[in-house]
């Protein structure tokens, strides 16, 4: 349970620590830690190099301008979670980060670091995706822009390249309410399954949706067929029980012996339900 | 690789330390400075037995290096008791009960600690919420918030404060 050897170095800046990452084939960036320790103490990962961004300044904050939020992927989840800006601009962040974790995790743990480790299970990859953020990627050839749903690949793979840094998240405003629910062992825990649920009514038609499951495979997946039947027939109690059957069941590859593909399924119908439930009671008109 | 100084303030007094970067920041304070109160259970995130205090904040002192301390200030349980005799948390956890082999117990006062430096006055679902990483065998948890909760009654009573709506 303890680490291998590595070396370890803390730029201040992104130019460094790129420069850094660059110059050992094996190096990897730590944000929060609190997944990478894990798995440094485990020996799963043996990296030569640890280049810590917890030192870069630019990397942390959140900011709002020109109606887009941008946080700084080292912002620590605690951060966000209490920013009053991010509960206005987009609460499925805050309803999701309800779920991530314990205090003392969110306290060092980063909103960039969870969704560069993209874990099958994470809560912060599907709000990403439900969200339509704009993950912002700096390299060695500057900056880059990838969507969120473009941005998880598989489990724990993204459209990160070696050497490159997840920066920042781009948010536009939120589009209608929302709601995080999800299926764990313990509060706390990764999700056994996971539902971003996000609703836009106005005059009564659904303008847009987006249903997002987690948990259940290699990465988050998007209910397309589910979101156009909401944004087709609006919200209604039928229109959500021909949103849950249409639900991408056969998505489910998750299988342990926790929870089995087929719990898994059973439960999707019903969370999905509560989710919408849960959003559309949160409608507060502005 | 070989061990580098690292130098941050320790339980309100500065310190020194040459430590390899894998080492944590809960290893080295047992293994350099002796301060053997930071329990290390599961050492990987799980049990929250290592919990320490990072600038007031309860963090995993197992998921943390001890170089990434530079300049910051920790609190290891060592640091949050009284010289002699308990703490208001630890007075509240051995009047309740609230421990039985005490492994959990140092990780579980830090919590705590954390919990009522940003709210004097919580309410039974702040506390279990701030409890919630952090794991006991023993006690099945009621009389630890039965602690937190007798606490929280005390400030209350001296700040005069309203009972939380929650």
């Amino acid at each position: 349970m303890k680490p291998a050897p590595f070396d370890y170095e803390a730029p201040t800046t992104v130019a460094d620590a790129l420069k850094l990452l660059g110059s050992h084939e094996d190096a990897r960036p730590i944000a929060g830690g609190q997944s990478l320790v894990p798995m440094l103490a485990f020996r799963l990962a043996r990296p030569s190099l640890l280049v810590d961004l917890n030192r870069i300044p630019s990397l942390s904050g959140i900011e709002e301008k020109g109606g887009v939020l941008r946080i700084g992927a080292m912002t620590r989840q605690a951060k966000v979670l209490a920013s009053d800006v991010v509960k206005r601009h987009a609460p499925l962040l805050v309803q999701a980060l309800e779920n991530v974790g314990h205090p003392p995790t969110r306290a060092r743990g980063t909103i960039g670091g969870s969704c560069a480790h993209a874990d099958p299970a994470a809560e912060l990859p599907s709000a990403m995706i439900a969200l339509d953020a704009t993950m912002v990627i700096a390299g060695s050839g500057g900056e880059r822009r990838v969507r969120a749903d473009d941005f998880f690949i598989g489990a724990f793979e993204t459209a990160l390249q070696p050497g490159e840094i997840l920066v920042a998240l781009e948010l536009s405003k939120q589009q209608g309410v929302s709601a995080f629910l999800e299926v764990s062992a313990r509060k706390g825990d990764f999700g056994i399954v996971t539902v971003a649920a996000r609703v836009a009514v106005k005059d009564g038609r659904c303008i847009d949706a987006a249903l997002v499951l987690g948990g259940i495979a290699e990465r988050s997946v998007r209910c397309a067929e589910a979101e156009r039947i909401l944004k087709e027939q609006g919200a209604t109690p039928k229109a959500i029980d021909a949103v849950l059957a249409a639900l991408p069941l056969d998505a489910v590859t998750m299988d342990s012996r926790s929870a089995s593909a087929a719990h898994r399924r059973r439960l999707i119908p019903e969370l999905c339900r509560r989710a919408i439930e849960a959003a559309l009671a949160s409608q507060v008109t502005p | 690789m070989t061990a580098r100084n690292v130098s941050f303030t320790l339980n309100g007094k500065p310190a020194t330390l040459a430590v390899e970067p894998r080492q944590t920041l809960a290893d080295a304070v047992r293994q350099h400075l002796g301060l053997t109160g930071t329990h290390l259970g599961c050492e990987h995130g799980v049990c929250g037995a290592c919990t320490v205090l990072l600038d007031g904040d309860a963090i995993r002192g197992c998921l943390m290096l001890a170089v990434q301390a530079e300049g910051l200030s920790i609190t290891t349980i060592e640091g949050a008791s009284p010289p002699e005799g308990l703490s208001v948390i630890q007075d509240a956890m051995q009047r309740h009960h609230a421990l039985q082999c005490g492994f959990c117990s140092p990780g579980m006062v830090l919590a705590l600690e954390s919990l009522f430096a940003h709210t004097p006055c919580p309410g039974e679902d702040d506390i279990r919420e701030a409890i919630s990483g952090n794991l006991c065998r023993c006690t099945g948890y009621q009389p630890i918030v039965a602690a937190a909760l007798s606490v929280a009654e005390k400030n209350r009573a001296n700040l005069g404060a309203a009972a939380p709506s929650a």
